[in-house]
């Protein structure tokens, strides 16, 4: 058996994996995907605990988060789509309008 | 007897007609309303005061409750109207003269294009001067107070676009407020003592719980407020400023009704002064001064206005003398006569200024007997009233008052009032001689200019058809004179004991007050029909008196310097230094701090979403840190 | 099974450190396919074989392609400017990042799981029909307004998205 700590573990370490991409990476489509390793890694802990915890809302939680990720990067996907339009890039370094 | 609640509800409905329908209604309909706004109150009043015929003379007192307005605690004030006699005599004389000056003033007014807003203010005046008067505790009455006041400051800066109009008006109501702050702290003082504003209430445990001190108190600043109210020394100086307004506001406000209020407010609460004889005395003192001081200072004027509005502040006085000695039904009397040949005078007065294209000064007037009839005629009724002369209505409450006066054994007073009586005929008898006698002395200029007729012409009907009620009720209204005592007797019963006169002293009163009045006026014929005395040279005889009076004791100049222009300069050292330097420094200095510590601040917002995230990120983890460390 | 459980763990996080490094961004979303993969992989592990199948269905499937479809409609294969307008970003981000990772783990590993009362064995969950059934019997029950709820959210994201992403409406 598995102890539960190790996958709370790597769920840890998957969500800074989410969070370095996030701050390093210049490009929006890349940056997104890093925001769903840190969805993922949160499904993780959810399952991991779930299972411990043998109560199933926990995968009942993630089932709506799926909902939601699902709706975020319809919404998401186009908003980059209609920055590149706009902006002709989706560097997040040039588009930096919204300043003093 | 409920729909008393109408005699206020009227008007009321007048204004709310006026004011927001009025420019549909168009001028015609706007004077039918507010008219016929007054006329039914007038009309309800009538009824009512049958009603309370009806009853019992013990029982003629209805209280009203129409709401409860406040109620904290075991505080509670109701909006409530109390009906006695007191109370329906004044609202009959509200409501009556009132509706003969508001038909008066659809005559005067035609041409003005303030027509709406006028008829507005005159029927929130006679609302506010119904519920003054209808009031069944001191809140209310405070209420119609200064409702009142307002609809003075309204109307005499009527015309606002003139200066002095708009001068005056402040002039009134910074005045009356010096006597309001006193009638205010009297109210406070009575709630401190009595726990309750209720008059019933108050009026039944006054003689219980007052001491004299506390009673005299009281009084005394309930009587600040009247003073200021009804311009008497040393508060009068609004008044003549005051005839800044149209015509028939002079008359209705400014002579029949609300300076009258101060001596219906200490008629309401007598028992509080009985309680205080100092404060009678002092309600007598000042009422026989301002009797006589305005007297004089209106022998000197050659403004038509301005000698009625001495006179108006003169026969203030008498009624003050009156209720200060104890002769509130006398008191009561002579508001009623006078609000009856006042405002015909006044009405008169703006009948001849409106002959004259404004005209005012009675030196430039004369031999309008002719060209004016049926104003004359009416004027004539007018003065003969104030001048005492039976069997006009004057003399009868004229009389009264100075019989009253003797009996109470205040022998200076009454011979100070009878000395008035023969001024009051002198400078009367002067204004009439001046204006409906004599050669016409207005130039042919100002005749041409009105209204392009080369001679005055006679007023319009609508403005003579009052003159003529007021007429006949300045003629005959002193015959009411024992029915309204009667009327009126159980209001005062507990307190009225006015030792009664043998005959024979009485008879000899009555000739010395009519010998008074008639040296007045045989001195005035002399001096202005006969001309066997130039007054010229009486006025240059006389030098420094003369200037004196003529300059209204330059009390105007006195009062700017001693009190107006300090608090000018106190005011303007206030305005600089505390409130430009201190205050808006202050403020100010707080605004360019926090302009600059924006300034600095928004540096901070680069514009890159990473950055941002970073920082959220330290952010998170110092959440967490502590979370954890914990 | 705790072999297993490297052998599958070890690609996720492999694979999701490569989604973040890689210059072209197809590259990246194929390596998040992989990291997709792996984790419903490591759902079955745990007992959620419904979830895992929904991740490989609506995440590995439909939410992949879309990105990919995006990607190759605004052709942005290529990578990033050279030039980096925050030198400091990367640096910090690491340290600060480390950080979070360190704090994160020992907080993890410390923390003690006490099964809830009523707790379910995998064995009861066979028993009551198995885990798709009892989750679907959840959803319907417990959490039917949340469910309800959701399938407006996903509405007004499709509303949202035509709105954003058309060029004229």
């Amino acid at each position: 058996m598995v102890p539960v700590a190790n996958y709370l573990i790597l769920s840890a370490v998957l969500f800074t994996i989410g969070v370095l991409g996030v701050l390093i990476r210049r490009n929006a489509i890349v940056i997104f995907m890093s925001i769903e390793i840190m969805l993922n890694a949160a499904n993780l802990a959810f399952i991991a605990l779930a299972d411990a915890k043998g109560s199933l809302a926990g995968q009942v939680f993630v089932f709506f988060v799926l909902a939601v990720a699902a709706a975020e990067v319809a919404v998401g996907l186009a908003i980059i789509v209609a920055i590149s339009r706009q902006q002709g890039t989706i560097d997040v370094d040039e588009i930096n309008l919204l300043k003093w | 007897m409920d729909f008393v609640r109408l005699v206020p509800g009227f008007p009321l409905l007048g204004v709310v007609l006026v004011a927001l329908t009025g420019r549909f209604l168009g001028r015609r309909g706007t004077a039918l309303v507010a008219c016929g706004a007054v006329g039914l109150a007038f009309a309800v009043a009538l009824g009512v005061t049958g009603a309370l015929l009806q009853t019992p003379p013990e029982s003629r007192e209805v209280e009203v409750s129409l709401f409860t307005w406040a109620a904290v605690s075991d505080f509670q004030v109701d909006v409530s109207l109390l009906l006695d006699p007191l109370s329906a005599v004044m609202i009959l004389v509200v409501s009556g003269v009132g509706f003969l000056i508001h038909v008066y003033s659809v005559g005067y007014m035609a041409q003005d294009p303030g027509f709406r807003r006028y008829f507005a203010y005159l029927n929130l005046f006679v609302f506010s001067m119904v519920i003054l008067v209808l009031a069944g505790n001191f809140l209310l009455l405070y209420v119609g107070w200064e409702l009142v006041g307002l609809c003075s400051y309204l109307l005499i800066s009527f015309w606002y676009e003139r200066k002095e109009a708009a001068k005056a008006g402040m002039k009134a109501f910074v005045t009356t407020r010096i006597g309001d702050f006193g009638f205010a702290l009297g109210i406070f003082l009575i709630f401190a003592t009595f726990h309750t504003l209720d008059y019933a209430e108050v009026f039944g445990s006054a003689s219980q719980v007052l001491t004299t001190g506390l009673a005299t108190a009281i009084t005394l600043l309930l009587f600040l407020g009247a003073v200021g109210k009804s311009a008497q020394i040393p508060l009068y100086v609004w008044l003549p400023d005051a005839m800044e307004g149209p015509t028939p506001v002079s008359a209705l406000i400014h002579a029949a009704t609300m300076v009258t209020a101060g001596v219906y407010m200490v008629t309401r609460t007598h028992v509080l002064f009985e309680l205080a004889p100092i404060s009678m005395l002092v309600v007598a003192v000042i009422g026989a001064a301002t009797a006589f001081y305005a007297a004089t200072i209106a022998t000197a004027q050659d403004d038509i206005k301005r000698v009625l509005a001495y006179s108006t502040i003169s026969q203030l006085g008498y009624m003050f003398l009156a209720v200060g000695v104890g002769a509130y039904a006398a008191g009561i009397f002579h508001l009623t006569t006078h609000a009856f040949f006042k405002a015909l005078m006044f009405l008169g007065a703006g009948s001849v200024m409106h002959a004259l294209a404004g005209e005012q000064d009675i030196q430039k007037m004369g031999g309008l007997r002719w060209t004016m009839p049926l104003t004359s005629i009416t004027f004539l009724a007018g003065w003969l009233a104030i001048s005492g002369i039976p069997p006009f209505s004057g003399f009868f409450s004229k009389d009264e008052i100075l019989a009253s006066a003797f009996a109470s054994g205040q022998i200076l007073l009454w011979l100070v009032g009878v000395i008035t009586a023969g001024i009051t005929a002198f400078y009367m008898s002067r204004q009439v001689f001046l204006v409906f006698f004599g050669e016409p002395r207005y130039s042919q200029h100002t005749a041409i200019h009105a209204e392009h007729r080369s001679v005055p012409h006679e007023s319009p009907w609508i403005m003579t058809i009052p003159l003529a009620i007021l007429a006949v009720l300045a003629a005959l209204g002193g015959f009411l004179g024992p029915v309204l005592e009667d009327f009126l007797g159980p209001v005062f019963a507990a307190s009225e004991a006015r030792q009664s006169l043998p005959p024979l002293n009485e008879a000899a009163l009555i000739i010395l007050s009519v010998a008074a009045a008639g040296l007045g006026i045989f001195i005035a014929w002399l001096g202005y029909i006969r001309r066997g005395v130039d007054p010229k040279l009486v006025a240059a005889r006389l030098g420094l008196v003369y200037r004196l009076v003529r300059n209204k004791y330059y009390v105007d100049e006195v009062y700017h310097a001693l009190l107006i222009r300090p608090v000018w300069q106190a005011a303007s050292v206030l305005a600089t230094a505390v409130d430009q330097a201190g205050i808006d420094g202050v403020v100010n200095a707080l605004g360019s701090i926090m302009q600059s510590a924006g300034r600095g601040l928004r540096r901070v917002q680069t514009g890159f979403v990473r950055s941002y995230a970073l920082i959220f990120l330290v952010g998170v983890l110092l959440v967490l840190a502590i979370s954890t460390l914990r | 099974m705790e072999a297993f459980f490297w052998v599958v763990a070890i690609p996720a996080t492999v694979s999701a450190v490569g989604v973040v490094m890689m210059r072209d961004t197809v590259y990246s979303a194929l390596l998040l396919v992989v990291h997709l993969l792996a984790v419903a992989v490591l759902f079955v592990l745990l007992n959620a074989q419904l979830i895992a199948a929904v991740q490989v269905v609506v995440y590995a499937g439909a939410i992949m392609v879309l990105f990919l479809f995006v990607i190759m409609m605004l052709g942005l294969g290529r990578g990033e400017g050279v030039k980096e307008k925050l030198p400091l970003q990367r640096p910090v981000a690491l340290l600060f990042g480390g950080a979070m990772a360190i704090l994160l783990g020992v907080v993890m590993s410390q923390t003690t799981i006490q099964p809830v009362a009523g707790a379910l064995t995998p064995g009861d969950v066979l028993a009551m029909g198995g885990n798709t059934q009892v989750v679907g019997r959840l959803l319907f029950s417990d959490y039917l307004l949340a469910f309800e709820v959701t399938s407006i959210l996903l509405l007004v994201a499709i509303i949202g998205a035509v709105v954003l992403a058309k060029r004229r409406l």
